[in-house]
């Protein structure tokens, strides 16, 4: 159990885990998460599945490279084993027949947004996705979105791919030409949820955004995650993760995720100290494998 | 022991560490009687023929008996003695508020010395873990082929499963943390209850065949329904009262602010204490606000200090006559430096624009009338308001019960408050075969509370599975 059984590089910094876990691959609904450990020292992290293969028991966990524990968990290999895995966590997402849904994945949002893009378009609803990335080296998942899409729009920072620029500008273009939407699905970092649910609001679209809060345990036990939601204050591992975003205060969310800035930037010092020419080495071939982006 | 003898009225102290030493680092307190203490303090129980103390025991441990076998030296006796009552006797001779219970009841107690009956039972523990001498083997029980899922792996958990495994019945144990022992791992500090005493009492459980398997949340991974279509016969609830309370005043949300439950699960269950060789982090606050005065408060204010707080507060509304908390934890936590701000209650929590604490206001109270809990109340002095600067809040007004289990058991009859409701004698829940106790059916009560409900739900439980066809 909790195998790795297979890794892949899906950018420099974002890597993707097939792990053995029957139980929770037969489980998972769309919009779920697990709370994994990598070793007996190492903290409880929250990571959405992504993915799940009931038939040969596995998920899939897309996992980008922030700092110290996702970090460690990159330099895992196929064969190892993960401490602990816990879930499905979390309430799965809405999926019955809205109409028109558009998903906006921004980042390592576009595997968290994958899922829920796939159970929207397996309820019946026209599903169009628009992805976004700085840059077409760190762009993920494209192909596995447009599959559950009936329409794809890809945007870069920087213009190297698709639509240059934000998210947020390509869906101000498709309700500018007069699409009509039932609801937005919107999920990445903080500023850009919030930018899309200050142009949604505008108009008057149902959005729902899902909310990456700090967690420990991910079952209501501690408080950790906590989030204002119109108003009210929320447990964002059992109320959510996914909430209504015009109502979410986002200052506080991102005020939060500030929270233990110098913990994380001791622990990464010292975690680099420890594995230093481990990952440099690791670094180098990473950086190797992803070098199309130039 | 024929002739009478001499009432002594001098309790045996327990040796403790130092205040100025532990308030600065995570060993256990009280360090425990030695074998000489213990006689000496054995010596002064009366053995009475009807003793006052054991109806005051939840669990009505033999208490004139155990202490008889210590007076003669005989200590693995005095543990067989506790133990076919009550199997956590380390966990509880360190955590059994006794002052409230069997000692409060104690002939002597009149006389303002009880005996240390607590201490007592502590010692016998440790003593039977040192010599490893008198563990009993469980005899073998035939296999009764009756399957019983149990739901958290905290002491009513941990209870139930061990009294029906020695029954025969072949026993699973689910438990949603990484680590079972329940409060007793995430909550309790290892100041106060060494994490390898907990460890050991789940190895008995463990030896006696149950099986325990952790990081399993009962309600998503499986619900009480598909556990009792699939391979088992009857299932207990013992999922505790986890969920944290939090004032509802504005700036709760600011960073800073943290609940109990999550302070002492970065501390305990993470081992944030020792951040960065474990990798959790916890903040430190230099001068800290613990709101709350029971023990989750004093168990917070002491883990304070022992991060290295400059300042520790205990803000309370009442006065300290009516602080919930454990004599003992209350003063031991006065001599590591905890301040008692006393009859103040927290109306809001100021912070900067960075979204951190800067200060809590409070506002002064005074005692009024008693309300329905016999307490007098504590009602708010007008224009009293003041700011307390502190830049750390922790939490500790109570827990309730988490709903997930709950509410993914259809036909579970829940109070009002959340709490699953069960018949006080056997734990039969609304649902057949569904048992529960512990504190998902009393709300944040004792160890000793739920591991009775542990062992009393276990009667019943192999009695219902007696009456089933087959076994
Ligand atoms: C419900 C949920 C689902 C998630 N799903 C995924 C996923 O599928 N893939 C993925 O890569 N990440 C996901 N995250 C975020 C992931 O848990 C964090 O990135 C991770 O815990 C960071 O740990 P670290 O030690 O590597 O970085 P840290 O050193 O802890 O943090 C480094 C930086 O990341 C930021 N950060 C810290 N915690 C979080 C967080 N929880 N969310 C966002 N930023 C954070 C910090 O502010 C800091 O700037 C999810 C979070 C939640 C709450
Ligand atoms: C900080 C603190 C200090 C305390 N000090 C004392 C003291 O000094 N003396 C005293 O007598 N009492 C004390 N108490 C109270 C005492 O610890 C509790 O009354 C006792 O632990 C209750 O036992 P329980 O088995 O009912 O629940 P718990 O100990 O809460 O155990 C419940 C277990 O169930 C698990 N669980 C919950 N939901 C699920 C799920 N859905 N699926 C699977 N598993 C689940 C939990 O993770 C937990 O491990 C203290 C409590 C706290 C919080
Ligand atoms: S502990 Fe007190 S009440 Fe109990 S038998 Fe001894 S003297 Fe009597
Ligand atoms: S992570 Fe602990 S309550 Fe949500």
């Amino acid at each position: 159990m909790n195998e790795i059984v297979l890794k892949k590089m899906l950018s420099p910094e974002i890597k993707l885990y097939k792990i053995r876990s029957p139980l929770i691959a037969k489980k998972r609904k769309a919009g779920q998460f697990v709370v994994v450990r990598l070793d007996q020292k190492g903290e409880r992290f929250p990571l959405t599945i992504a993915d799940s293969d009931p038939r040969e028991g596995t998920i899939t966990l897309v996992v980008q490279e922030v700092g110290m524990t996702t970090k460690k968990m990159g330099l895992l290999k196929e064969g190892d084993v993960l401490w602990d895995v816990v879930g499905p966590l979390g309430k799965p997402t809405e999926t019955e027949k809205f109409g028109t849904v558009v998903c906006i994945g921004g980042g390592v949002g576009n595997a968290v947004v994958y899922p829920i893009a796939k159970a929207m378009k397996a309820a019946g609803n026209r599903v169009i996705s628009i992805i976004g990335a700085r840059t077409k080296g760190l762009l993920i998942l494209e192909e596995e979105n447009r599959a559950v899409s009936d329409e794809i729009h890809v945007t870069t920072d920087d213009g190297s791919y698709g639509k240059h620029g934000f998210v947020t500008d390509e869906l101000a273009g498709l309700l500018k030409d007069g699409l009509q939407v039932d609801l937005v699905v919107a999920i990445g970092p903080a500023i850009m949820m919030k930018a899309v649910c200050d142009l949604t609001k505008s108009h008057n679209i149902r959005t729902i955004v899902s909310l990456n809060s700090i967690m420990v345990d991910g079952t209501g036990m501690c408080g950790a995650c906590r989030v204002e939601v119109g108003g009210k204050t929320r447990f964002a591992c059992v109320d959510g993760p996914e909430f209504d975003g015009h109502q979410v205060d986002f200052d506080l969310l991102v005020a939060r995720l500030r929270m233990y800035l110098p913990e994380e930037k001791r622990a990464m010092e010292a975690f680099e100290e420890e594995v230093g020419e481990r990952l440099t080495k690791q670094a180098a071939s990473d950086s190797s494998a992803g070098e199309d982006h130039g | 022991m024929a002739e009478k003898k001499k009432l002594s009225l001098k309790r045996e102290p327990m040796p403790r560490q130092d205040p100025k030493l532990r308030a600065h680092n995570f060993s256990e307190v009280a360090l425990g009687y030695s074998p000489e203490q213990a006689i000496k303090e054995a010596a002064r129980c009366l053995t009475c023929k009807k003793p006052r103390c054991v109806p005051g025991c939840p669990v009505e441990v033999d208490i004139p008996g155990f202490i008889r076998w210590i007076q003669e030296g005989d200590f693995a006796k005095a543990v067989q003695t506790i133990k076919a009552t009550n199997c956590l006797p380390a966990v509880c001779g360190r955590v059994c508020p006794q002052e409230d219970q069997c000692e409060k009841l104690c002939v002597l107690a009149k006389k303002g010395a009880p005996v240390a009956i607590g201490r007592l039972e502590r010692f016998v523990a440790d003593y039977e873990a040192q010599q490893g001498c008198c563990v009993q083997v469980p005899k073998e029980v035939p296999s009764t082929g009756k399957r019983v899922a149990v739901v958290g792996a905290g002491p009513s958990g941990l209870t139930v499963a061990g009294d029906l495994a020695k029954l025969g019945h072949s026993v699973t144990i689910f438990e949603a943390l990484h680590e079972p022992g329940g409060v007793l791992v995430y909550g309790i500090p290892e100041f106060r209850l060494p994490k390898a005493i907990v460890q050991r009492e789940v190895d008995f459980v463990k030896s006696l065949g149950a099986e325990l398997k952790t990081s399993f949340v009962i309600g998503h991974l499986q619900t009480v329904d598909e556990l009792m279509d699939g391979e088992y016969d009857a299932v207990y609830l013992g999922n505790g009262a986890g969920l944290p309370y939090f004032m509802n005043i504005p700036g709760e949300n600011l960073n800073g602010v943290y609940s109990a439950n999550e302070f002492l699960t970065r501390s305990n269950l993470m081992r944030a204490y020792k951040f960065p060789e474990y990798d959790t982090p916890i903040k430190v606050g230099r001068k800290v606000a613990v709101v709350g005065g029971g023990n989750v408060a004093m168990d917070s204010c002491r883990t304070a200090l022992r991060l290295g707080s400059e300042e520790v507060l205990c803000v309370y509304r009442r006065s300290r006559v009516e602080l919930p908390a454990r004599q003992e934890e209350i003063e031991n936590a006065e001599e590591e430096g905890v301040q008692f701000k006393l009859l103040n209650n927290p109306v809001r929590i100021l912070g900067d624009d960075e979204g951190w604490v800067t200060g809590m206001e409070c506002i002064r109270m005074e005692l009024g009338e008693p309300d329905e809990s016999g307490r007098r109340r504590p009602v708010p002095v007008k224009g009293s308001e003041f700011i307390m600067d502190v830049d750390q809040v922790i939490v500790a007004i109570g827990q309730g019960a988490n709903p997930l289990v709950a509410s993914t058991t259809p036909g579970l009859e829940i109070n009002k408050w959340g709490y699953i409701v069960a018949d006080s004698t056997t734990g039969a829940t609304s649902r057949k075969g569904v048992y529960a106790g512990g504190d998902i059916v009393t709300g944040a009560a004792t160890v000793i509370l739920a591991m009775g409900a542990g062992r009393d739900a276990a009667r019943a439980i192999d009695a219902y599975l007696r009456e089933q066809k087959g076994c």
